[in-house]
Parts: C-alpha cells; sequence; structure tokens
C-alpha cells in the first residue's frame, strides 16, 4: 500500500457527506468509514474532521444526535438531511467533471496544445 | 512573565463553560474514547492507549476553536474573551486605564454638554404639535423680532400663506392670589394664540380669537402647568377663580398642559394672558400705535404646501403695501422667517453662532484626546510587540489582533464616555433647574434627552475606532521571528512616526483652545472695565412697579417725585434719581429723530435712531453719569415749559456735527415737535455691552411720563456687598463705615417707601447685582471657553509629558552610553527631550495661527475679542512654553538621574 495522500483543501466536505450517506456516524465513525471507502489512501488529520462538521450542522446539511455507540459509549451521531443528500449529488457531479476535465487535460500529449 | 500568564489566561478562557463548549469537549473525548478502545484492541495497554489517542488528535484547542468558529457561535463568543482578556490587560496596567478613562471621560463630557446645550436650544423644535411647519416673523434687514399691534392684524388679515398668526409679548406683572402679591412673568398673547399653535388645555378651557371685543374685555389667565403645580397645588378647583392681577380682578381659564412652556425657548412665563388687556397688564396700550414696536412678536404655522420663500414673497407684498399706506409708521418692511423660541435672530444668531463654535472647540477637544490616547496605544502596542510576535508564532491571524486591540480600545471609550455622559447629565441637570438671574425668568432647559445619549454612545465609539486605529499598521507589520529573537523593537529608524505628527495636531488643537479663552478672558476684562455711561459701584436699584399698584400714566410722575424726595432724606444717601428702563437691561426703546428742517415725518427723512430714557432730575448724579456740557432737568421741565432733551456726545456729533453746536439746538421728533438740547452727557453702553457708541437721549418725566421706573439711590459708602463679583473694580470705593451699612440701606429705603404706599411692591438690589444680567452673556462664554481652554492645557501637558516620559524610558541604555562617554546634562537633556520641544514649538505655531483665526467668531459674543492683542500672543506662547516645562520636568529629572554603570550593566 502507498502512503496515504494529504487530501485537497474542501474536499472533506465531500467525504464526510459521502461517508455519512452510507448510514448515521459519530465522528470517530466517519474517520473510520472515509478510510475504508477510501482505501485508507487519504491522510486526514483527525481533529481536523470536527470543524467540518461543525459547519456541515450550521449549513443545514447533517444533523446530529446523541446515541450509545458500538462499543457502548455515548457518542454523537450525525446523518444526512435532505439538503444534504442534494447537495452529495452535486457536489459528486461537480467533483466528477472536474476530475474528468483534469485528467483529459494531463492526459494530452504536447502536440496537441 | 505577564506574558505567559496573559497567554494561560486566555487558552483558560477559551474553555469557559456554555452548552456548546461542554458538548464540544463530550464529543472529542468521545473520539479519543473509540480511538484508545481500537488501539487497546491491536494491544496496548489501556493507559497507553489513551495518550496514543490523544497524541494523534492533535491540538485540541485549536479544533476547538476552528469548531466554535464552524458553528458559527464564534462573534459573540470571542467577543466575551476579548473583552475578559481586555479587562484583564487594563487591570494590570491601572496608571495607563485611569489616564485613558479620565481624558475620555472629561473630552466626551465636555462634547455632551455642549452638545445637550446645543441640542435643547438650538436643535429641539419648541413642543408644540408640527412644530417643522411654525415660523417666526422677522422685519427688515436687521431682522428685527418685534413688531407693532396694527402691522400684525395687517399681516394676519392680508396673508394667504399661514394658517393663523398669533402674537405673543413677555411682560411682568404683580399677582394676588388671595395672601400675598407677589410679582410673575405672563406671556401678553393674541386671542388665537392657544388655537394657532394647536394646544389642547390640561384644564379648564383656553381664550379664544372669539373672546376678543375690544380694550380690556378679556380679563381672562391661562396657567402654566408648573404655576398650577407650585403656586395652586394642582387644585382643579382654579378654573373660574378670580385673581388680582394689578390689583385688578381676572378669572382663571384652565390649565395648559405640562409639555407647553410658552413660545420661547429660554423664559418660561407663569400664565398667559390676552393682549387686548394690554392696559391693565402694562399700565399703558399701545394696541392702536402702529409705530409703536414694544416686543410683540408674531409666529404661526405654514399652510400645507407652502415653502418658507413663498411665505416670504407673500409678506413682503403685504410689506411694501404697508409702506405706502402708512409711509409715517412703516419704514422698511421686508420680512423673513425664522425659527420661533429665541427671539429671532438678533439673539438666536449669536447664539448658534457661539453655540457651534464651541461645538467645533468641544469636538476638537475629543480629537486632541483621541490623539492623545492613540499615541499611548501606539507606545503600549510597541511595548506588547513581545506578546503580539509570539501570539502570531503561536498561528494567530493578525486579524484576532487586531480584533483584541479594538476591543480594549472601545472598552476604554466606552468606559470613559459613560464616565463623561454620567458627569455631563449632572451638569445638565443642574443647568437646567439654576436660575442664573434673579430678576428674569430665564432659564436654560437643556435637560438631556435621547440625543444626547445617543451622541455621547457614538462619539465614544468612534473615539475608541479612531485611538484603536493608531497602531494597526505597526502590528500588521510586526514580523514575529527577529522579535523573539532580539527582545525588544530596535531602532526606530524612520524620522517622523505617526506618534510625532499626533502630538503636533494635538498640541496645535491645544495651542487653538488656549487662544481662544485667553482672547475670551481680555474681551471680558476689557468689557468689565470699559466706560458704561453710568458708574455702578455705590448705586442701589429700587424698582417698584407703579404698574402692578394701579397707579396710572398721569399718576406716575407726581408719586415719582414723592419717593425721590422722601429717599433723599435718608442719611448717607447722595442723590436719587429715576429712570424709565435701565441701560443695559432688556435691550434699548429706540426712536427716531430728525432734524430742525424736517418738515415731513416720514422714515425715509430719519437723521439717526435714538435710544431713548425718561428720566427725573437728579438722575445723571445718581447714575453717576458725567454732564460735559450744559444743564440737567430740574423740576420745573414739566407739561408748561418747552420741550427739552439731554443728549449724548455721539447724538451731539451725529446730528449737530459737535457739542458745541448742538448746546442749545433743536431737534424734532415723530410727532413733530421742537426740542431743544439743554445738556450733553458722556456716551454709554444702552443695548448691549459689545454695542458701538450709540445715540441716546433723555426726556425730562414731567414732560413725558412713564409708568415704568427704577429708582436709583446713590450712596456714600460701599453699597454692594462683599460676594459681589465685579467688587474687583472697586478702587473707587470709599471706606466702609456703620452709618453705610448696605443692609441698613435696603431697610430704610424699604420703610420710606412703605410709608407712601403700603401695596407697593418694592424690589432692591445693587446696580452691580443688575449688571450680572448684561454680562451673563459674555460670562458664560468666557466661562466656557476657559473650561475648554483649561481641558486643552491639560490634554498637551499629558500628551507632551506621555512623549518624554516615553523616550526617556525607551532611550535609557542610549543615554547612560552617551553619559559614561562623558556627556553634559545640557546634552542629555538635549538628546532626551530636543524632540518634544521640537514638536511642541511647532504645534504651538500652528495652533497659535489657527487660533486666530478662529478667534473671530468669538468676536460676535464677547466684547472687543481681538485675538491680535500683543498681550494674548504673549500670552499662548507663554503658556505653551510652561506646559512643556511642566510635562517634561519629570522626564528630564529622570533622565539626569540616570546611573550609566547601572544602566549598561542591566543588559
Amino acid at each position: 500500500m502507498t502512503d496515504p495522500v494529504q487530501i485537497l483543501p474542501g474536499t472533506l466536505d465531500l467525504l464526510i457527506l459521502r461517508a455519512v450517506s452510507l448510514g448515521p456516524l459519530h465522528g470517530y465513525g466517519v474517520l473510520l468509514r472515509i478510510g475504508q471507502i477510501s482505501g485508507h489512501a487519504l491522510l486526514i488529520e483527525q481533529g481536523a474532521l470536527y470543524p467540518g462538521l461543525f459547519r456541515l450542522v450550521r449549513q443545514g446539511l447533517l444533523k446530529a444526535s446523541w446515541g450509545t455507540s458500538e462499543n457502548n459509549r455515548r457518542a454523537k451521531f450525525y446523518e444526512l438531511t435532505a439538503a444534504g443528500r442534494k447537495r452529495l449529488r452535486e457536489e459528486t457531479e461537480n467533483w466528477n467533471r472536474l476530475a474528468t476535465a483534469i485528467g483529459a487535460a494531463l492526459a494530452s500529449q504536447p502536440e496537441e496544445a | 512573565m505577564k506574558l505567559l500568564d496573559s497567554l494561560r489566561f486566555r487558552i483558560a478562557a477559551i474553555f469557559h463553560r456554555s452548552q456548546l463548549s461542554a458538548e464540544m469537549e463530550d464529543e472529542l473525548r468521545s473520539h479519543i474514547q473509540h480511538r484508545a478502545d481500537d488501539l487497546e484492541r491491536s494491544g496496548l495497554l489501556r493507559a497507553e492507549a489513551e495518550r496514543r489517542a490523544r497524541l494523534e488528535f492533535g491540538g485540541q484547542a485549536r479544533f476547538k476553536e476552528e469548531c466554535h468558529e464552524a458553528a458559527g457561535g464564534t462573534f459573540i463568543e470571542s467577543l466575551y474573551k476579548d473583552l475578559r482578556f481586555a479587562f484583564r490587560m487594563l487591570r494590570k496596567s491601572p496608571a495607563f486605564t485611569a489616564v485613558a478613562v479620565v481624558t475620555l471621560a472629561v473630552a466626551i463630557g465636555a462634547n455632551a454638554v455642549v452638545f445637550g446645550v446645543l441640542n435643547a436650544l438650538i436643535l429641539r423644535p419648541l413642543n408644540v404639535p408640527q412644530a417643522q411647519s411654525l415660523y417666526a416673523i422677522e422685519r427688515g434687514s436687521d431682522k428685527a423680532i418685534n413688531h407693532s399691534y396694527p402691522d400684525y392684524l395687517d399681516l394676519r388679515e392680508r396673508n394667504r400663506s399661514f394658517d393663523d398668526l398669533a402674537a405673543y409679548n413677555v411682560v411682568s406683572v404683580g399677582l394676588d392670589t388671595g395672601n400675598n402679591p407677589s410679582g410673575a412673568w405672563l406671556l401678553e398673547v393674541t386671542g388665537n394664540y392657544f388655537d394657532a399653535l394647536g394646544i389642547q388645555p390640561y384644564l379648564g378651557r383656553f381664550f379664544h380669537g372669539s373672546d376678543e371685543r375690544g380694550p380690556n374685555s378679556a380679563p381672562y389667565i391661562v396657567l402654566t402647568y408648573a404655576y398650577w403645580h407650585s403656586h395652586f397645588q394642582e387644585d382643579r378647583g382654579v378654573v373660574g377663580r378670580t385673581v388680582q392681577l394689578n390689583k385688578l380682578p381676572f378669572t382663571i381659564l384652565g390649565v395648559a398642559p405640562p409639555e407647553f412652556r410658552g413660545t420661547l425657548s429660554f423664559v418660561f412665563p407663569d400664565f398667559w394672558v390676552p393682549i387686548v388687556n394690554q392696559e391693565q397688564v402694562e399700565g399703558l396700550n399701545v394696541l392702536n400705535d402702529r409705530g409703536n414696536r414694544g416686543i410683540l412678536m408674531i409666529l404661526g404655522h405654514l399652510k400645507a404646501g407652502v415653502t418658507p420663500s413663498q411665505a416670504v414673497a407673500d409678506l413682503n407684498s403685504i410689506g411694501s403695501y404697508l409702506e405706502k399706506t402708512y409711509p409715517k409708521d412703516d419704514g422698511q418692511m421686508t420680512f423673513s422667517l425664522t425659527r420661533p423660541g429665541l427671539t429671532g435672530d438678533w439673539f438666536g444668531g449669536p447664539l448658534r453662532a457661539f453655540l457651534t463654535g464651541l461645538m467645533l472647540l468641544a469636538g476638537l477637544i475629543l480629537l486632541a484626546a483621541c490623539a492623545n490616547l492613540g499615541s499611548l496605544f501606539a507606545a503600549r502596542a510597541a511595548d506588547r510587540s513581545r506578546e503580539v510576535a509570539l501570539r502570531l508564532a503561536l498561528g494567530s491571524t493578525r486579524l484576532r489582533i487586531l480584533r483584541q486591540l479594538f476591543t480594549e480600545a472601545l472598552l476604554i471609550s466606552l468606559i470613559g464616555g459613560a464616565a463623561g455622559l454620567w458627569g455631563s447629565v449632572v451638569l445638565l441637570h443642574a443647568l437646567s433647574v439654576w436660575q442664573p438671574l434673579p430678576t428674569a425668568p430665564l432659564q436654560i432647559p437643556v435637560n438631556p434627552d435621547a440625543n444626547v445619549y445617543g451622541v455621547a454612545l457614538l462619539l465614544s465609539l468612534a473615539s475608541g475606532f479612531l485611538f484603536g486605529a493608531v497602531p494597526v499598521r505597526q502590528v500588521l507589520r510586526t514580523d514575529p521571528y527577529p522579535v523573539i529573537k532580539s527582545g525588544s523593537t530596535a531602532a526606530m529608524g524612520r524620522r517622523i512616526t505617526v506618534r510625532d505628527l499626533l502630538l503636533v495636531a494635538q498640541i496645535a488643537i491645544c495651542a487653538v483652545l488656549v487662544t481662544s479663552s485667553l482672547v475670551a478672558v481680555r474681551g471680558l476684562m476689557r468689557s468689565l472695565h470699559s466706560s458704561f455711561g453710568f458708574e455702578p459701584q455705590n448705586a442701589m436699584l429700587v424698582e417698584t412697579a407703579l404698574n402692578m399698584a394701579g397707579y396710572s400714566v398721569d399718576q406716575t410722575p407726581a408719586m415719582q417725585k414723592r419717593m425721590i424726595d422722601a429717599l433723599q432724606t435718608i442719611p448717607g444717601v447722595k442723590s436719587v434719581g429715576s429712570v424709565d428702563r435701565l441701560p443695559l437691561y432688556y435691550g434699548a426703546n429706540g426712536a427716531n429723530v430728525f432734524t430742525d428742517k424736517t418738515t415731513d415725518m416720514r422714515p425715509a427723512n430719519v437723521a439717526a435712531e435714538a435710544v431713548v430714557y425718561n428720566i427725573s432730575p437728579g438722575y445723571f448724579d445718581a447714575a453717576g453719569t458725567t454732564l460735559l456740557a450744559g444743564r440737567t432737568f430740574t423740576w420745573h421741565d414739566d407739561k408748561s415749559a418747552p420741550r427739552v432733551a439731554v443728549i449724548n456726545r455721539q447724538f451731539a456729533s451725529k446730528i449737530f456735527g459737535s457739542a458745541t453746536s448742538a448746546l442749545g439746538g433743536y431737534f424734532k421728533v415723530k410727532d413733530g415737535s421742537r426740542i431743544r438740547v439743554v445738556g450733553i452727557v458722556e456716551d454709554g453702553k444702552y443695548g448691549s455691552l459689545s454695542e458701538d457708541p450709540q445715540p441716546a437721549m433723555f426726556f425730562p418725566i414731567l414732560q413725558s411720563p412713564s409708568i415704568q421706573m427704577c429708582l436709583v439711590v446713590r450712596s456714600n459708602g460701599p453699597s454692594n456687598g462683599p460676594s459681589n463679583g465685579l467688587s474687583q473694580n472697586g478702587s473707587r470705593s470709599n471706606s466702609w463705615s456703620a452709618s453705610n451699612d448696605p443692609q441698613q440701606l435696603v431697610s430704610a429705603i424699604k420703610n420710606k417707601v412703605t410709608d407712601l404706599d403700603r401695596g407697593l411692591p418694592v424690589t432692591i438690589r445693587t446696580w452691580n447685582q443688575e449688571l450680572e444680567s448684561a454680562l451673563f452673556a459674555s460670562r458664560m462664554a468666557t466661562l466656557s471657553l476657559g473650561v475648554l481652554g483649561a481641558m486643552g492645557a491639560m490634554l498637551s501637558i499629558t500628551g507632551i509629558f506621555g512623549l518624554a516620559a516615553y523616550s526617556v524610558s525607551k532611550r535609557r541604555r542610549e543615554l547612560g552610553i552617551r553619559m559614561a562617554l562623558g556627556a553634559q546634562p545640557k546634552e542629555v537633556l538635549q538628546a532626551a527631550l530636543g524632540r518634544a520641544f521640537q514638536l511642541l514649538a511647532f504645534g504651538s505655531a500652528a495652533g497659535l495661527l489657527l487660533g486666530i483665526l478662529a478667534s473671530r467668531v468669538l468676536a460676535t459674543i464677547v466684547y472687543q475679542a481681538t485675538p491680535r492683542d500683543p498681550l494674548v500672543l504673549a500670552g499662548v506662547v507663554l503658556a505653551m512654553a510652561l506646559f512643556g516645562l511642566l510635562a517634561t520636568w519629570i522626564p528630564a529629572q529622570r533622565a539626569l538621574s540616570l546611573d550609566p554603570v547601572i544602566l549598561l550593566r542591566e543588559e
């Protein structure tokens, strides 16, 4: 396995939304889920996750509630709101377009430029 | 270590126990527990697992702050944190805080007081419905507010611009409500007064235009709420009761609402009486005399949709009709509109100019204070550069640090503003209940309202931002690495710093203030020592309102003669005389004068307008007016003798060319009668202290009787009490003797008068006391300018002191080296304080120039206020040099007492 890469600025929110879209998660769970779905290729500072979560809650894309975790500990669980679901769709589409465009640009041959 | 402490506090402050923080804490702890669970499962011991989990998590504090920001609670919260930190920083340097708060409190307080007065007297409209469309009418190019009653009637009936026009006049009367007769002030008003203003009665009813059915047809009184409260104990049964006004029965109709206190901003009458009863109230009726312009003031609401300029055009067309129809009485009949309440522009104009000037000066004080605090803040920021650098190095943003500094500045400015506002509110309340003149119902109703509070708050915030902004650039430029490495900001290489400029500006402002207050003080001193044309020292004034005691005009001269004769018999009294109207009191009565050759007495042929006094024989002796040529009057100058007059020197030179040709010459007055000049007296002050020499003429009372009269009693000894404000020019007073005890004299006069008529109200005071009212305006002006000047002086001293002390403390090392190398005290001082003195000299020069320009405004109020006075110029230069010396004394001592050995070892 290659070393994990630092994520691009601004992509953390997208990753969180995606992780939570698969089912309610607490903060640490979000971290694990991102690791799992990205094949552990991304490096995320653990603490940096939380400002992102708070921001998404404030924007109304996530909603949070306290519950009990699988470890039998108190934890705050996040789930997507309808707005969050919509935003995830849009952002995914945007990302795919961006990635395709950048991929195409990088794959181009020098004489075509 | 205070720096680390403050940082620890700062971090601790982040952990404050708000709901959000507690929850956040729980959540982060939960995260670490879950991580530790995983690590434990992979084989670590629990304690080690938790330690690792915490390490992996990273800087909790930072993330928490970021979470706060992300959650949106950041602004209020960090404001709260900043405030706590600011409080702590200020508590740590109490001297700095005290200086800053006091400086601001004084500056903002001064502004609030001046604004309070400005607001109450000029900005706040009269308390009537639709005050915005209410205007008073002024006449002629000199904006006279006095009109005659027939002119008023024409204006009222012929205009098409006003809903209605009312007129009013201020008069004093004797009122007897049953037990004790006392003097009272009232407004004589036209019947439509209340209706035109749209005032509804609080109790009973008002009189109306329909109540006016000829002279003395409406003996009615409407009380003000205040008078009803103080003299009738709010007895609701007063309506319909009859009281004795000048010994004549008048019926109380009703009470006005508490918020309506007449149509003058600074004179609150006791009640209102219809003007058709003028004869009963004043003793004579001039309502049919078109040429007699008392002080009848006209006001009214403009019709909806009529602009002031349209109204003026309308009035002027009536004016030209009046000029044509009544050429004898109506001269220049052009009109203009003004705001009511300040008796038009002759008083309101200078007052407005003066208060605006004062507001400007107060604003300058605040600017100077801000400059002062700005440089203090800059110095503080420089001293705190290590802290700033450390915070930057620890990841704080510059914006955050700036916000912290601004919070500190605003905190200081708000505390200072609150203190200043409190002081000014106390002062304004005191001013509002103050009755500055015992003889007139003059009031300064300046109770603060929301405007004053708003302005104080605004000024506090503005000044906070202003002086808080001074160190901004300094913070923005801070580069954390060299500062932390070297330990202090190295040499400031710039030749002119912002601080220097601020100090120059501040000193200039202070010099302006010092200049203008010195100009005003000089002007007042001159006006006190100029010739009034009478000698107030050792003169008593006895006022017996004959009109209040029921005397008619024809009866008065005989009564006056009896009183004069009686008073003359009092031992110690040198001379007694009477005059109808005291000079320098309520303005002067003017009359048109024609040359002897004139046959057509129309206003266009007037040779001069002269002030008129009707006096008894002996008045000039009693008043101390010097007779230059000819004779004064005797009791033989009566109706059967040819009409004679005494004129002043100005009259003589204006009508006759010279004093010698005037004596024995003739002039004419409006009714065409020829009057012979029998004597010439010195010029005096008649209307105001600041007037130019005016022509004046004196008539014998037996030939032109007057209902009003004031007796002047001149005694040998000092007749003024020790508490008198004018006693400094008492150099001419004789030695005090028991027989001339002023108290004895007063009771002797009282006895003599009551012997003649028991029911005659008498007021006795010294002429010097009376002069207080004439000097009131310039006194107040001088006082307020003096206070502002003192504030300016204080600010310049603290400002220079701050700079000098700071520069000495910053350069101790350099000074120590100089001394170690053999510098003499003089050179050390030059190095330490040369800059401060340079700035002082520069600022003073600039301020002096500006002050000279600014003092032109003063000339309108303060008599002979000229800035081109060598004494004033020298005074300003001397004062500023003295302030400089005073302010640099302590820093200079400190510089000289430096011990180079200790200093060099220290660092």
